[in-house]
Protein backbone atom coordinates (compact mmCIF):
# COMPACT_ATOMS: atom_id res chain seq x y z
CA UNK A 1 0.00 0.00 0.00
CA UNK A 2 1.10 3.04 -0.68
CA UNK A 3 0.74 6.73 0.95
CA UNK A 4 2.21 9.81 0.71
CA UNK A 5 3.27 11.66 4.28
CA UNK A 6 2.34 15.46 4.15
CA UNK A 7 4.55 17.53 6.62
CA UNK A 8 3.28 20.38 7.70
CA UNK A 9 5.04 23.05 9.94
CA UNK A 10 4.17 25.33 11.99
CA UNK A 11 4.63 29.06 12.85
CA UNK A 12 5.59 28.34 16.10
CA UNK A 13 7.77 25.09 14.61
CA UNK A 14 9.20 27.68 12.67
CA UNK A 15 9.86 30.51 15.75
CA UNK A 16 11.15 27.67 17.68
CA UNK A 17 13.62 26.58 14.78
CA UNK A 18 15.26 30.10 14.28
CA UNK A 19 15.27 30.37 17.85
CA UNK A 20 17.67 27.79 18.08
CA UNK A 21 21.55 27.98 18.09
CA UNK A 22 23.62 26.95 14.74
CA UNK A 23 24.50 23.51 16.60
CA UNK A 24 21.46 22.73 18.04
CA UNK A 25 19.62 23.42 14.57
CA UNK A 26 22.14 20.80 12.94
CA UNK A 27 21.60 18.51 15.27
CA UNK A 28 17.85 18.90 14.13
CA UNK A 29 18.34 18.46 10.96
CA UNK A 30 20.55 15.46 11.60
CA UNK A 31 17.88 13.69 13.50
CA UNK A 32 15.23 14.06 10.49
CA UNK A 33 18.23 12.86 8.21
CA UNK A 34 18.58 9.92 10.55
CA UNK A 35 14.80 9.16 10.43
CA UNK A 36 15.04 8.61 6.73
CA UNK A 37 18.30 6.46 6.62
CA UNK A 38 16.18 4.45 9.01
CA UNK A 39 13.09 4.35 6.80
CA UNK A 40 15.00 3.88 3.91
CA UNK A 41 13.41 0.52 3.05
CA UNK A 42 9.88 2.16 2.65
CA UNK A 43 10.52 5.88 0.83
CA UNK A 44 9.84 5.50 -2.56
CA UNK A 45 10.48 9.22 -3.69
CA UNK A 46 9.56 12.62 -2.66
CA UNK A 47 11.15 16.41 -1.55
CA UNK A 48 11.30 18.99 1.05
CA UNK A 49 9.72 22.11 -0.51
CA UNK A 50 10.88 26.11 -0.58
CA UNK A 51 9.37 27.85 1.63
CA UNK A 52 5.60 29.35 1.60
CA UNK A 53 6.76 32.80 0.04
CA UNK A 54 7.48 31.16 -2.80
CA UNK A 55 3.92 29.49 -3.80
CA UNK A 56 1.81 30.66 -6.46
CA UNK A 57 -2.16 29.69 -6.50
CA UNK A 58 -4.42 29.53 -9.43
CA UNK A 59 -7.90 29.51 -8.86
CA UNK A 60 -9.97 27.69 -11.69
CA UNK A 61 -13.21 28.46 -10.14
CA UNK A 62 -13.55 32.10 -9.92
CA UNK A 63 -15.63 33.05 -13.77
CA UNK A 64 -14.07 32.76 -16.60
CA UNK A 65 -10.18 33.18 -16.60
CA UNK A 66 -8.35 31.30 -13.90
CA UNK A 67 -6.89 33.58 -11.19
CA UNK A 68 -3.30 33.58 -10.24
CA UNK A 69 -2.35 34.48 -6.66
CA UNK A 70 0.83 34.85 -4.83
CA UNK A 71 0.66 32.35 -1.95
CA UNK A 72 -0.44 28.81 -0.75
CA UNK A 73 -4.05 27.32 -1.03
CA UNK A 74 -4.77 27.88 2.23
CA UNK A 75 -4.60 31.03 4.17
CA UNK A 76 -3.11 29.73 7.67
CA UNK A 77 -0.98 29.15 9.84
CA UNK A 78 0.08 25.42 9.06
CA UNK A 79 2.04 24.92 5.28
CA UNK A 80 2.72 22.08 3.95
CA UNK A 81 6.68 21.84 3.71
CA UNK A 82 7.76 18.48 2.07
CA UNK A 83 5.91 15.45 1.07
CA UNK A 84 7.42 11.76 0.93
CA UNK A 85 6.01 8.58 -0.70
CA UNK A 86 6.37 5.41 1.61
CA UNK A 87 5.34 1.81 0.13
CA UNK A 88 3.97 0.25 4.13
CA UNK A 89 1.87 -2.91 4.63
CA UNK A 90 -0.82 -0.48 6.03
CA UNK A 91 -1.69 2.25 7.74
CA UNK A 92 -0.83 0.96 11.36
CA UNK A 93 2.61 0.47 9.54
CA UNK A 94 2.59 4.01 8.15
CA UNK A 95 1.49 5.09 11.46
CA UNK A 96 3.94 3.37 13.12
CA UNK A 97 6.91 5.11 11.19
CA UNK A 98 5.07 8.33 11.35
CA UNK A 99 5.26 8.63 15.21
CA UNK A 100 9.01 8.07 15.34
CA UNK A 101 9.44 11.79 13.09
CA UNK A 102 11.24 13.88 14.66
CA UNK A 103 11.06 17.44 12.98
CA UNK A 104 7.91 19.56 12.08
CA UNK A 105 4.71 18.87 14.84
CA UNK A 106 2.03 17.68 12.36
CA UNK A 107 2.45 15.16 9.59
CA UNK A 108 -0.83 13.86 7.04
CA UNK A 109 -1.08 10.60 5.87
CA UNK A 110 -2.97 9.63 2.65
CA UNK A 111 -3.21 6.91 0.62
CA UNK A 112 -2.45 6.87 -3.22
CA UNK A 113 -5.45 6.17 -6.00
CA UNK A 114 -3.39 3.37 -7.04
CA UNK B 1 -32.47 -2.09 33.03
CA UNK B 2 -31.55 -5.23 31.11
CA UNK B 3 -35.36 -6.50 31.28
CA UNK B 4 -35.90 -3.82 28.66
CA UNK B 5 -35.63 -4.69 25.52
CA UNK B 6 -34.99 -3.26 21.89
CA UNK B 7 -38.08 -2.79 19.72
CA UNK B 8 -38.30 -5.19 16.81
CA UNK B 9 -39.11 -4.34 13.92
CA UNK B 10 -41.91 -6.53 14.54
CA UNK B 11 -44.70 -4.62 16.71
CA UNK B 12 -46.58 -8.02 17.81
CA UNK B 13 -43.56 -9.52 19.53
CA UNK B 14 -43.08 -9.13 23.14
CA UNK B 15 -41.16 -7.27 25.43
CA UNK B 16 -39.73 -10.35 27.02
CA UNK B 17 -38.53 -11.96 23.76
CA UNK B 18 -37.73 -8.36 22.42
CA UNK B 19 -34.99 -8.94 25.10
CA UNK B 20 -34.10 -12.64 24.81
CA UNK B 21 -33.61 -11.35 20.84
CA UNK B 22 -31.44 -8.38 21.76
CA UNK B 23 -29.52 -10.73 24.05
CA UNK B 24 -29.17 -13.75 21.28
CA UNK B 25 -27.94 -11.41 18.43
CA UNK B 26 -25.36 -9.44 21.09
CA UNK B 27 -24.25 -13.16 21.49
CA UNK B 28 -23.36 -14.29 18.00
CA UNK B 29 -23.12 -10.87 15.74
CA UNK B 30 -19.32 -10.06 16.79
CA UNK B 31 -18.42 -14.27 15.87
CA UNK B 32 -20.75 -14.01 12.97
CA UNK B 33 -18.30 -10.92 11.60
CA UNK B 34 -14.98 -12.97 12.42
CA UNK B 35 -16.29 -15.54 10.69
CA UNK B 36 -17.04 -13.48 7.43
CA UNK B 37 -13.85 -12.01 7.66
CA UNK B 38 -11.81 -15.14 7.51
CA UNK B 39 -14.09 -16.04 4.35
CA UNK B 40 -13.79 -12.60 2.33
CA UNK B 41 -10.88 -10.86 4.55
CA UNK B 42 -12.94 -7.76 3.67
CA UNK B 43 -14.30 -5.61 6.80
CA UNK B 44 -16.73 -4.08 4.88
CA UNK B 45 -18.19 -6.82 3.47
CA UNK B 46 -17.95 -8.69 6.38
CA UNK B 47 -20.00 -5.86 8.18
CA UNK B 48 -22.67 -5.23 5.49
CA UNK B 49 -23.30 -8.97 5.51
CA UNK B 50 -23.85 -9.04 9.46
CA UNK B 51 -26.09 -6.30 9.60
CA UNK B 52 -28.30 -8.10 6.61
CA UNK B 53 -28.16 -11.39 9.12
CA UNK B 54 -29.42 -9.24 12.22
CA UNK B 55 -31.72 -7.03 10.34
CA UNK B 56 -33.49 -10.73 8.93
CA UNK B 57 -33.31 -12.70 12.46
CA UNK B 58 -35.23 -9.44 14.15
CA UNK B 59 -38.00 -9.78 10.95
CA UNK B 60 -38.16 -13.62 11.72
CA UNK B 61 -37.88 -14.80 14.57
CA UNK B 62 -40.32 -13.18 17.06
CA UNK B 63 -42.99 -15.17 14.77
CA UNK B 64 -40.88 -18.15 14.12
CA UNK B 65 -39.14 -18.46 17.20
CA UNK B 66 -35.29 -17.73 17.91
CA UNK B 67 -33.92 -21.37 15.98
CA UNK B 68 -31.92 -24.31 17.89
CA UNK B 69 -28.89 -22.55 17.02
CA UNK B 70 -28.92 -18.96 15.94
CA UNK B 71 -25.35 -19.31 15.00
CA UNK B 72 -26.00 -21.54 12.48
CA UNK B 73 -29.25 -19.88 11.09
CA UNK B 74 -27.27 -16.61 10.99
CA UNK B 75 -24.17 -18.03 9.19
CA UNK B 76 -26.73 -19.58 6.59
CA UNK B 77 -28.18 -16.42 5.84
CA UNK B 78 -24.98 -14.14 5.53
CA UNK B 79 -23.46 -16.78 3.40
CA UNK B 80 -26.55 -16.87 1.45
CA UNK B 81 -27.19 -13.37 0.97
CA UNK B 82 -23.04 -12.81 0.22
CA UNK B 83 -23.22 -14.99 -2.54
CA UNK B 84 -25.91 -13.02 -3.97
CA UNK B 85 -24.42 -10.16 -3.79
CA UNK B 86 -20.99 -11.03 -4.34
CA UNK B 87 -21.93 -12.57 -8.14
CA UNK B 88 -19.63 -10.51 -9.63
CA UNK B 89 -16.76 -10.91 -6.75
CA UNK B 90 -16.22 -14.13 -7.93
CA UNK B 91 -12.98 -14.31 -5.55
CA UNK B 92 -15.09 -14.23 -2.56
CA UNK B 93 -17.76 -15.97 -4.19
CA UNK B 94 -16.04 -18.90 -4.51
CA UNK B 95 -15.03 -18.78 -1.48
CA UNK B 96 -18.16 -18.47 1.06
CA UNK B 97 -19.95 -21.18 -1.33
CA UNK B 98 -17.11 -23.79 -0.04
CA UNK B 99 -17.79 -22.78 3.63
CA UNK B 100 -20.66 -24.03 5.87
CA UNK B 101 -21.27 -23.62 9.60
CA UNK B 102 -19.81 -24.70 11.68
CA UNK B 103 -16.57 -23.64 10.17
CA UNK B 104 -13.52 -25.10 12.28
CA UNK B 105 -13.45 -24.62 15.79
CA UNK B 106 -11.74 -21.23 16.00
CA UNK B 107 -10.27 -19.29 18.63
CA UNK B 108 -11.73 -15.84 19.83
CA UNK B 109 -10.63 -12.98 17.40
CA UNK B 110 -13.82 -10.64 18.32
CA UNK B 111 -10.73 -8.79 20.15
CA UNK B 112 -9.03 -7.78 16.71
CA UNK B 113 -12.57 -6.85 15.73
CA UNK B 114 -13.11 -4.37 18.27
CA UNK B 115 -9.79 -2.61 17.68
CA UNK B 116 -10.70 -2.39 13.87
CA UNK B 117 -14.33 -0.71 14.81
CA UNK B 118 -12.16 1.44 17.26
CA UNK B 119 -9.28 2.38 14.94
CA UNK B 120 -7.72 5.97 16.21
CA UNK B 121 -7.52 7.06 12.60
CA UNK B 122 -11.65 6.83 12.47
CA UNK B 123 -13.97 9.61 14.10
CA UNK B 124 -15.39 8.34 17.65
CA UNK B 125 -18.67 8.95 16.65
CA UNK B 126 -18.33 6.34 13.70
CA UNK B 127 -15.81 4.05 16.37
CA UNK B 128 -19.08 4.05 18.61
CA UNK B 129 -21.81 2.97 15.61
CA UNK B 130 -19.44 0.29 14.28
CA UNK B 131 -18.64 -1.64 17.22
CA UNK B 132 -22.45 -1.39 17.87
CA UNK B 133 -23.21 -2.69 14.99
CA UNK B 134 -20.52 -5.20 14.00
CA UNK B 135 -20.00 -6.56 18.15
CA UNK B 136 -23.27 -6.19 19.64
CA UNK B 137 -25.44 -6.53 16.65
CA UNK B 138 -27.59 -3.49 16.86
CA UNK B 139 -28.93 -2.20 13.69
CA UNK B 140 -28.75 1.01 12.24
CA UNK B 141 -32.15 1.71 13.86
CA UNK B 142 -31.16 1.15 17.23
CA UNK B 143 -27.99 2.69 16.94
CA UNK B 144 -30.16 6.23 15.84
CA UNK B 145 -32.90 5.87 18.88
CA UNK B 146 -30.21 4.98 21.17
CA UNK B 147 -28.42 8.42 20.25
CA UNK B 148 -31.28 10.49 18.82
CA UNK B 149 -30.27 10.79 15.83
CA UNK B 150 -31.48 10.39 12.29
CA UNK B 151 -30.95 7.19 10.98
CA UNK B 152 -29.20 8.36 7.91
CA UNK B 153 -26.64 10.22 9.94
CA UNK B 154 -25.75 6.80 11.35
CA UNK B 155 -26.06 4.83 8.17
CA UNK B 156 -23.65 7.97 6.87
CA UNK B 157 -21.09 7.28 9.62
CA UNK B 158 -20.93 3.48 8.68
CA UNK B 159 -20.66 3.74 5.30
CA UNK B 160 -17.83 6.61 5.58
CA UNK B 161 -16.20 4.08 8.09
CA UNK B 162 -15.96 1.95 6.22
CA UNK B 163 -15.08 3.28 2.89
CA UNK B 164 -11.76 4.66 5.07
CA UNK B 165 -11.15 1.58 6.62
CA UNK B 166 -10.54 -0.47 2.92
CA UNK B 167 -9.66 3.03 1.08
CA UNK B 168 -6.76 4.06 3.63
CA UNK B 169 -6.17 0.06 4.30
CA UNK B 170 -6.77 0.14 8.02
CA UNK B 171 -5.71 -3.52 9.34
CA UNK B 172 -7.67 -5.88 10.47
CA UNK B 173 -5.18 -7.00 13.38
CA UNK B 174 -4.69 -7.17 17.21
CA UNK B 175 -2.28 -4.25 18.28
CA UNK B 176 1.23 -4.73 18.72
CA UNK B 177 3.04 -4.26 22.52
CA UNK B 178 4.08 -0.83 22.02
CA UNK B 179 0.66 0.26 20.60
CA UNK B 180 -1.61 -1.56 22.81
CA UNK B 181 -1.51 1.35 25.14
CA UNK B 182 -3.17 3.87 23.17
CA UNK B 183 -5.35 1.66 21.40
CA UNK B 184 -6.95 0.10 24.46
CA UNK B 185 -7.67 3.32 25.25
CA UNK B 186 -9.55 4.05 22.64
CA UNK B 187 -11.82 0.76 22.77
CA UNK B 188 -12.30 2.15 26.69
CA UNK B 189 -13.28 5.78 25.55
CA UNK B 190 -16.00 4.04 23.31
CA UNK B 191 -17.00 1.98 26.19
CA UNK B 192 -17.20 4.82 28.24
CA UNK B 193 -19.35 6.75 26.12
CA UNK B 194 -21.96 4.37 25.89
CA UNK B 195 -22.08 3.92 30.16
CA UNK B 196 -22.55 8.20 30.02
CA UNK B 197 -25.35 8.36 26.97
CA UNK B 198 -27.19 5.62 28.68
CA UNK B 199 -26.21 6.83 32.24
CA UNK B 200 -27.61 10.62 31.62
CA UNK B 201 -30.68 9.12 29.92
CA UNK B 202 -34.24 9.66 31.67
CA UNK B 203 -36.69 7.24 32.29
CA UNK B 204 -38.19 7.22 29.14
CA UNK B 205 -35.47 6.99 26.66
CA UNK B 206 -34.90 3.12 27.50
CA UNK B 207 -33.25 2.71 24.13
CA UNK B 208 -30.14 4.80 25.75
CA UNK B 209 -30.74 3.28 29.17
CA UNK B 210 -30.05 -0.20 27.09
CA UNK B 211 -26.60 0.62 25.74
CA UNK B 212 -25.61 0.53 29.84
CA UNK B 213 -25.90 -3.13 29.03
CA UNK B 214 -23.81 -3.21 26.22
CA UNK B 215 -21.34 -1.24 27.72
CA UNK B 216 -21.51 -3.53 30.33
CA UNK B 217 -21.28 -6.51 27.78
CA UNK B 218 -18.36 -4.78 25.82
CA UNK B 219 -16.64 -4.34 28.96
CA UNK B 220 -17.02 -7.99 30.21
CA UNK B 221 -15.66 -9.72 27.24
CA UNK B 222 -13.16 -7.01 26.89
CA UNK B 223 -12.32 -8.12 30.21
CA UNK B 224 -12.24 -12.11 29.44
CA UNK B 225 -10.21 -10.94 26.51
CA UNK B 226 -7.72 -8.88 28.36
CA UNK B 227 -8.15 -10.23 31.80
CA UNK B 228 -4.52 -8.45 32.86
CA UNK B 229 -5.47 -5.20 31.69
CA UNK B 230 -6.02 -3.40 35.51
CA UNK B 231 -8.10 -0.80 33.19
CA UNK B 232 -10.53 -3.08 31.53
CA UNK B 233 -11.28 -4.36 35.26
CA UNK B 234 -11.53 -0.76 36.52
CA UNK B 235 -14.04 0.08 33.96
CA UNK B 236 -16.16 -2.87 34.37
CA UNK B 237 -16.24 -2.58 38.23
CA UNK B 238 -17.05 1.27 37.49
CA UNK B 239 -20.15 0.24 35.20
CA UNK B 240 -21.00 -2.54 37.35
CA UNK B 241 -21.58 -0.09 40.41
CA UNK B 242 -23.32 2.67 38.56
CA UNK B 243 -25.72 -0.58 37.38
CA UNK B 244 -25.85 -1.88 41.59
CA UNK B 245 -27.63 1.51 42.36
CA UNK B 246 -29.60 2.20 39.08
CA UNK B 247 -32.94 1.74 40.82
CA UNK B 248 -32.36 4.27 43.42
CA UNK B 249 -31.67 7.34 41.10
CA UNK B 250 -35.30 7.47 39.76
CA UNK B 251 -38.31 7.83 42.14
CA UNK B 252 -41.55 6.40 41.06
CA UNK B 253 -42.22 9.32 38.88
CA UNK B 254 -39.21 9.36 37.16
CA UNK B 255 -37.54 11.65 38.34
CA UNK B 256 -34.12 12.30 38.97
CA UNK B 257 -33.14 11.28 42.83
CA UNK B 258 -29.62 12.83 43.57
CA UNK B 259 -27.55 10.65 45.47
CA UNK B 260 -27.61 12.03 49.16
CA UNK B 261 -31.38 11.55 49.17
CA UNK B 262 -31.44 8.16 47.22
CA UNK B 263 -32.95 5.10 49.23
CA UNK B 264 -29.65 2.80 49.71
CA UNK B 265 -31.32 -0.30 50.80
CA UNK B 266 -32.40 -0.38 47.36
CA UNK B 267 -28.90 -0.79 45.95
CA UNK B 268 -27.84 -4.17 45.04
CA UNK B 269 -25.17 -5.03 47.75
CA UNK B 270 -23.69 -8.21 46.35
CA UNK B 271 -23.25 -6.35 43.15
CA UNK B 272 -21.66 -3.67 44.92
CA UNK B 273 -19.06 -6.23 46.90
CA UNK B 274 -18.59 -8.19 43.84
CA UNK B 275 -17.46 -4.90 41.75
CA UNK B 276 -15.43 -3.86 44.46
CA UNK B 277 -13.73 -7.02 44.80
CA UNK B 278 -12.61 -7.09 41.05
CA UNK B 279 -11.35 -3.25 41.33
CA UNK B 280 -9.38 -4.54 44.15
CA UNK B 281 -8.10 -6.91 41.94
CA UNK B 282 -7.05 -5.04 39.39
CA UNK B 283 -5.91 -2.29 41.80
CA UNK B 284 -2.84 -5.16 43.52
CA UNK B 285 -1.32 -4.88 39.91
CA UNK B 286 -0.03 -1.56 40.81
CA UNK B 287 -1.02 0.10 37.15
CA UNK B 288 -3.42 3.08 38.02
CA UNK B 289 -5.68 4.49 35.44
CA UNK B 290 -8.78 6.83 35.27
CA UNK B 291 -11.20 4.22 34.87
CA UNK B 292 -9.72 2.42 38.41
CA UNK B 293 -9.48 5.53 40.21
CA UNK B 294 -13.15 6.66 39.19
CA UNK B 295 -14.66 3.20 40.18
CA UNK B 296 -12.70 4.00 43.22
CA UNK B 297 -14.36 7.04 43.68
CA UNK B 298 -17.46 5.17 43.32
CA UNK B 299 -16.68 2.59 45.59
CA UNK B 300 -16.45 5.02 48.33
CA UNK B 301 -20.04 6.03 47.78
CA UNK B 302 -21.69 2.76 47.31
CA UNK B 303 -19.67 0.95 50.43
CA UNK B 304 -21.43 3.22 52.72
CA UNK B 305 -25.21 2.79 54.01
CA UNK B 306 -25.81 6.16 54.75
CA UNK B 307 -24.51 9.96 53.40
CA UNK B 308 -23.38 11.20 56.30
CA UNK B 309 -20.47 8.39 56.82
CA UNK B 310 -19.21 9.00 53.64
CA UNK B 311 -15.21 9.57 53.62
CA UNK B 312 -14.58 12.93 52.32
CA UNK B 313 -10.70 12.77 53.15
CA UNK B 314 -10.60 9.57 50.58
CA UNK B 315 -12.97 11.19 47.94
CA UNK B 316 -11.01 14.55 47.54
CA UNK B 317 -7.49 12.25 47.75
CA UNK B 318 -8.66 10.26 44.85
CA UNK B 319 -9.70 13.11 42.69
CA UNK B 320 -5.99 14.71 43.41
CA UNK B 321 -4.75 11.33 41.86
CA UNK B 322 -6.82 11.76 39.27
CA UNK B 323 -6.52 14.84 38.11
CA UNK B 324 -2.71 14.08 38.79
CA UNK B 325 -3.22 11.44 35.83
CA UNK B 326 -5.59 13.51 33.91
CA UNK B 327 -6.03 17.23 34.44
CA UNK B 328 -9.76 18.15 33.69
CA UNK B 329 -11.31 20.89 34.91
CA UNK B 330 -14.67 18.66 34.96
CA UNK B 331 -12.76 16.79 37.12
CA UNK B 332 -11.77 20.02 39.40
CA UNK B 333 -15.43 20.47 39.15
CA UNK B 334 -16.05 17.05 40.90
CA UNK B 335 -13.00 17.27 43.30
CA UNK B 336 -14.94 20.72 44.08
CA UNK B 337 -18.56 19.31 45.38
CA UNK B 338 -16.09 16.22 47.46
CA UNK B 339 -14.39 19.33 48.92
CA UNK B 340 -17.66 21.08 50.09
CA UNK B 341 -18.00 18.29 52.86
CA UNK B 342 -14.26 18.54 53.80
CA UNK B 343 -13.72 21.68 53.89
CA UNK B 344 -17.13 23.52 54.21
CA UNK B 345 -19.04 25.53 50.78
CA UNK B 346 -16.75 28.48 51.04
CA UNK B 347 -13.96 26.60 50.05
CA UNK B 348 -15.33 24.77 47.44
CA UNK B 349 -16.93 27.70 45.84
CA UNK B 350 -13.49 29.75 45.64
CA UNK B 351 -12.36 26.30 44.06
CA UNK B 352 -15.18 26.24 41.57
CA UNK B 353 -14.74 30.26 40.78
CA UNK B 354 -11.28 29.25 39.70
CA UNK B 355 -13.06 27.48 36.65
CA UNK B 356 -15.26 29.59 35.95
CA UNK B 357 -13.50 30.57 32.45
CA UNK B 358 -13.59 27.33 30.92
CA UNK B 359 -17.06 25.99 32.40
CA UNK B 360 -18.93 28.64 31.63
CA UNK B 361 -21.25 26.94 29.25
CA UNK B 362 -21.50 23.49 31.58
CA UNK B 363 -24.93 23.01 33.13
CA UNK B 364 -22.98 21.51 36.49
CA UNK B 365 -21.05 24.28 37.06
CA UNK B 366 -23.84 26.54 37.50
CA UNK B 367 -26.11 23.78 39.36
CA UNK B 368 -23.30 23.61 41.76
CA UNK B 369 -22.67 27.03 42.55
CA UNK B 370 -26.31 27.28 42.98
CA UNK B 371 -26.41 24.60 46.11
CA UNK B 372 -23.16 25.94 47.38
CA UNK B 373 -24.31 29.87 47.01
CA UNK B 374 -27.46 28.28 49.23
CA UNK B 375 -25.63 26.44 51.54
CA UNK B 376 -23.64 29.88 51.89
CA UNK B 377 -27.41 31.74 52.60
CA UNK B 378 -27.07 33.53 49.45
CA UNK B 379 -30.88 32.33 47.71
CA UNK B 380 -31.15 34.88 45.27
CA UNK B 381 -27.73 34.07 43.52
CA UNK B 382 -28.33 30.64 43.94
CA UNK B 383 -31.83 31.07 42.09
CA UNK B 384 -30.14 33.05 39.26
CA UNK B 385 -27.28 29.69 38.76
CA UNK B 386 -30.06 27.40 38.80
CA UNK B 387 -31.86 29.89 36.26
CA UNK B 388 -28.41 29.50 33.89
CA UNK B 389 -27.95 25.86 34.64
CA UNK B 390 -31.37 25.35 32.96
CA UNK B 391 -30.90 27.25 30.24
CA UNK B 392 -27.97 24.94 29.51
CA UNK B 393 -28.86 21.06 30.09
CA UNK B 394 -31.03 19.38 27.73
CA UNK B 395 -31.84 16.29 30.00
CA UNK B 396 -35.28 16.52 30.58
CA UNK B 397 -34.86 14.91 34.63
CA UNK B 398 -32.17 17.33 35.01
CA UNK B 399 -33.89 20.21 33.76
CA UNK B 400 -36.66 19.13 36.16
CA UNK B 401 -34.03 18.68 39.29
CA UNK B 402 -33.72 22.33 38.32
CA UNK B 403 -36.92 23.86 38.04
CA UNK B 404 -38.14 22.20 41.22
CA UNK B 405 -34.67 23.91 42.69
CA UNK B 406 -35.69 27.21 41.26
CA UNK B 407 -39.21 27.52 42.76
CA UNK B 408 -38.63 25.89 46.03
CA UNK B 409 -34.89 26.28 46.55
Amino acid sequence: MKYVLLFVETEEFERDLESMSQADRDRAFELAGKWFIDNADKIRGGNKLQAAHTATTVRLDRGAEPVVTDGPFVEGKEIVSGYTEIEVADLDEALRMVRTWPGCPVVEIRPLES
Amino acid sequence: MSDAGRPSSDAAATSTSQAELARVVREHAGRLAVSLMRVTGDFATAEDLVQDAVVKALQRWPSEGIPPRPDAWLFTVARNRGLDVLRRENNYRSKLAQVQWPVQPEPDERLRLIFTCCHPALPRPAQIALTLRVVCGLTTAQVARAFLVPETTVAQRITRAKRKITDAAIPYRDPDADELHERLGQVLAVIYLLLNEGYLSTAEQTESRDLVDDAEWLATLLHQLMPTEPEVAGLLALIRLHRARVEARFDAGGALVLLQDQDRSSWDREAITDAVRLLERAARQRRPGPYQLQAAIVACHAGVDDWDATDWEQIVLLYDMLLHLEPSPVTRLHRAIALRYRAGPRAALDELDTLADTLDHYHLFHATRAELLRALGLPDQARAADQRALRLTVNPAEQALLRQRINWG
